[in-house]
């Protein structure tokens, strides 16, 4: 379980992330909102990029704000970007290994563990295959790779179907619902799809210009009459 | 129950096709092992009875600017860090190899580690800014660093005589009478000593690739992929940019050692400003991604002076003007450098040669 309590980020004179209390409960949550909502900004406070101004993070009864950020990978936070960063130069194992060797897990099981995070998401490609030659479905497919690798407690998905047509987005989303259940993480996933949302995510939360504005069931909050104003605007907006 | 177990054989399955990729993999690897090794054997054993004393050491330079290309490349290549000041670096080793071998009596392979260890030291501080500054402002920073090596070095009429470490001689620079730095006792002649340093380049050579296929590398990757995504994955950025630096100074400090004994009195002329950035410009054309663009760039640097100047009798300024060209060829049209262009272009040659011949051919037949 990850609580957020109070949480504000300030950057000169805006407030991206305005007094915020949120609890994700485990398995997939949902993370929604309009663009400039707050929600990578909120990623980034999770990674350790961005400090906030009040407010505690407790996840699984850790403080995870008092880490230092490449720390936070050891203790088991992963995350993904909007802008897809698997290294090109290097090939699918090594993308994996790479996230392997910093987080803290033993190196006699680095060959398995690999491979069998490889195998997981279901990637075509051989590990030995460059992702600079790979395409965008498989691409995204090794960063949820790299995301699951040893043992990880809180992987945070930023946009991961972002560029992929819809049935790609569909194998992606099976995917993703399962690794609460395989490896015993809580995923939260921020997407504009929501369809994708909908499939993947038990609970959802909303952030609307950097205030919370609706969190539960995902089917409950995606009816919410606020959730509707904030994507598709009141009349008098149009 | 029978979906269960059907999962389980697929799994079993793809991990099986897995290993057997990764196996395949391994014997590509121990092939090009034993080609690399023919091809070190040949360079080691046969080049000298072939060539001139002359040739010989050139191929000796190239063997060093080689190494000094290598570290190059695993600064920008692998992380991302441009440094302009590598062939300062390179005189530093030279300095300190030199200064060591006439204050001390270590044993040649430990005097090039020592020099390789306290160069390593100093580039990891001139490495330092790396942590804060990127692009122009850290090419600039290395740039500065190379000017300033240069005049120290003209200042203090490097490498000077005198014995001790920081001795001078009495006429106040190095004299005819100063005897050479030294070589190690199983390699004084020319020939010998040119096997040394080649073996010794095949070690750096090594070294790098270990760095390069193992963790280092991969965080290196990642770092010159994105920062920030590197961090998210628990790399420890301050650690591997320094170890990079220190890793590339090391291996430029051990050139530089080896350069001081190969040229015996080493002059402070021998290093200008601008060979810093002629090696940066060799390693883009020959190849910052492969060890094989590293042995590209050492020849452009040291080989192709030798047979204009000393061969053909034209002057090597000119090659200022092809290596732009070559760079600009290369940053346009092939970022990997010639190393990886060349093979490309001649299997396209060799497909368009077939196809040609083989119309004609079809011609032939349809005639008669």
């Amino acid at each position: 379980m990850i609580e957020v309590r109070d949480l504000t980020v300030r950057f000169a004179g805006v407030t991206p992330i305005d007094d915020v209390s949120i609890v994700f409960p485990g398995g997939t949550c949902g993370l929604i909102g309009p663009n400039g909502a707050g929600k990578t900004t909120f990623f980034n406070v999770l990674s350790g990029f961005v400090k906030p101004a009040a407010g505690s993070i407790t996840a699984f009864g850790e403080d995870i704000l008092r880490m230092a950020d490449f720390r936070r990978a050891r203790w088991g936070l992963r995350r993904t970007f909007q802008t897809e960063m698997a290294i090109e130069k290097l090939s699918v194992y090594d993308n994996v290994a790479m996230i392997h060797e910093h987080s803290g897990a033993k190196r006699a099981t680095r060959r398995a563990d690999v491979l069998s995070a490889i195998e997981f998401v279901g990637l075509e490609a051989g590990p030995k295959a460059r992702v600079g030659e790979l395409g965008a479905r498989e691409r995204r497919l090794v960063e949820v790779a790299r995301a699951v690798v040893g043992s990880p407690r809180v992987v945070l998905l930023d946009e991961p179907a972002a560029g992929l047509p819809d049935e790609e987005t569909g194998r992606l989303g099976e995917v993703i619902h399962r690794i609460p259940g395989q490896f015993g993480a809580l995923v939260i996933l921020v997407d504009h799809d929501m369809s994708l949302v909908s499939a993947c995510c038990e609970t959802t939360a909303v952030l609307d210009f950097g205030k919370l504005i609706a969190s539960g069931p995902t089917a409950e909050v995606l009816r919410n009459e606020h959730v509707m104003r904030a994507y598709l605007g009141t009349e008098e907006d149009l | 129950m029978t979906g269960d177990k059907v999962s389980v054989e697929g799994a079993r399955s793809g991990r099986a096709e897995m290993a057997r990729a990764v196996q395949n993999v391994d014997r590509g690897f121990a092939v090009r092992g034993a080609i690399i090794a023919g091809l070190l054997a040949f360079v080691v054993l046969a080049v000298p009875t072939l060539v001139g004393a002359d040739w010989l050491t050139t191929f000796a330079s190239v063997s060093i600017y080689a190494i000094v290309a290598a570290s190059f490349g695993i600064l920008y290549g692998r992380v991302g860090m441009i440094s302009l000041g590598q062939v300062a670096l390179l005189s530093v080793g030279c300095w300190i190899g030199t200064r060591l071998a006439y204050a001390t009596s270590l044993p040649f392979p430990v005097l090039l580690l020592v020099t390789g260890v306290i160069t390593g030291v100093i580039g990891t501080l001139v490495g330092l800014p790396s942590l804060r500054l990127s692009g122009l402002y850290l090419a600039l920073i290395t740039l500065m660093f190379a000017g300033a090596t240069t005049v120290v070095l003209s200042v203090t009429d490097f490498p000077d005589g005198g014995h001790g470490f920081t001795g001078r001689s009495a006429t106040g620079a190095l004299t005819t009478s100063t005897p050479p730095v030294r070589r190690p006792s199983m390699a004084v002649g020319d020939t010998a000593f040119y096997r040394y340093i080649v073996i010794v380049t095949a070690v750096m050579f090594l070294l790098a690739l270990l760095h390069v296929s193992g963790k280092p590398g991969r965080a290196w990757a990642a770092i010159r992929e994105s920062e920030p995504a590197a961090l998210a994955a628990g790399v420890n950025i301050t650690l591997y940019k320094m170890w990079a630096f220190a890793l590339a100074s090391f291996m430029t400090g051990v050139a530089g050692c080896l350069l001081a004994a190969q040229v015996g009195v080493p002059r402070a002329i021998t290093f200008q400003t601008q060979d810093s950035l002629t090696l940066a410009a060799t390693s883009l054309i020959g190849g910052i991604y492969s060890i094989w663009g590293a042995v590209l760039a050492g020849i452009f640097n040291q080989l192709l002076p030798f047979i204009f100047q000393a061969q053909w009798g034209v002057n090597s300024n000119f090659l200022l003007i092809i290596f732009g060209v070559g760079l600009l060829q290369v940053l346009l049209t092939a970022p990997g450098g010639l190393i990886e262009q060349f093979p490309r272009d001649m299997a396209n040659l060799a497909r368009l040669l077939f196809r040609s011949v083989r119309r004609l051919a079809g011609g032939r037949q349809s005639a008669s």
